[in-house]
């Protein structure tokens, strides 16, 4: 196995997830776009723990961490999109044009 | 220590790799473009299903049956209540996408981001192999989470307890009057 095949799948999650934020309009579905991109930079971390044979395992904690802080913002982004759905009627991002200037 | 692309086929535990890229990547674009929003979250699990089994192969098998019980376990489901409460058009014509004038231009971005990060990455990393391993032992985890980094930990927890009266704060009806 090399390095670069992790990172390889690791950068193609991470633009899928980017083309995914920038192209959904239901907000619960550009939540699902930013778990692709974590999971993506999860990927590389692993790959590059294992790699660089690290004693602490830093890469793997990391991830772990990143995992608790994915899960925590996941419950804050449905809740804040449950009260704009209250407010609006709706789960759109592009009708969320009060704050535009 | 270097690999060369036909060794690179003789190694089985590739083929593996190969078999799990796959479905991980085609789950992640049915994500982005599926037209039915309970399929894209459902196309989610078999991407972070097939990035968990990733772990399983790289030997960190904690994290690997960590995202099976966050991400699969919990996550998944509450992102199929979101569905639910805020009414997403169900169905198989939903416009769940921007129109191409958004679409081109984000395709663009990301297609350049990908060919740069990759350029990028085989310039610097190009068949460089990872030297055999061990299965990382679940118990070194536990002590280094407990020992080195219990700051971090509990920063964590901290964070977790946030979240979870923020999302309740949030959450909640008020019946009219305070607040």
């Amino acid at each position: 196995m090399t390095v670069v095949q992790f990172a390889l799948v690791g950068t193609a999650l991470f633009s899928l997830g980017l083309y995914g934020v920038i192209t959904r309009k239901n907000a619960v579905l550009v939540l699902a776009s930013v778990e692709l991109m974590l999971a993506a930079v999860n990927i590389n971390l692993v790959a590059f723990d294992v790699y660089l044979q690290d004693p602490l395992y830093s890469g793997q904690i990391f991830s772990l961490f990143i995992i608790a802080l994915a899960a925590a913002e996941v419950g804050i982004g449905i809740a804040i999109i449950l009260m704009i759905y209250r407010n609006r009627q709706s789960a759109d991002v592009d009708e969320l044009k009060a704050m535009r200037g | 220590m270097t690999v060369s692309i036909a060794d690179w086929f003789k190694e089985t535990a590739n083929w593996v790799f190969i078999l799990l890229a796959i479905p991980t990547l085609l789950g992640a674009w049915r994500t982005v473009t599926s037209n039915n929003i309970v399929r894209s979250v459902l196309y989610l699990v078999v991407s972070l299903g097939g990035a968990a089994a990733m772990f399983l192969s790289l030997g960190a098998a904690f994290v690997g049956w960590t995202v099976v019980l966050v991400y699969i376990g919990a996550v998944i489901i509450l992102f199929l209540i979101g569905i639910m409460i805020t009414r997403a058009p169900l169905g198989m014509k939903a416009e769940l996408s921007h129109a191409s004038n958004v679409r081109m231009p984000a395709a663009l971005l990301s297609l350049s981001m990908f060919v740069l990060v990759a350029w990028g990455l085989i310039d610097a990393f190009s068949n460089t192999a990872i030297e055999p391993f061990e299965p990382t032992p679940t118990s070194d985890i536990a002590n280094l989470i407990f020992s080195r980094f219990v700051v971090p930990f509990e920063v964590v927890s901290i964070v977790l307890l946030a979240a979870l009266i923020g999302g309740i704060a949030l959450a909640r009806r008020d019946d009219g009057g305070g607040a």
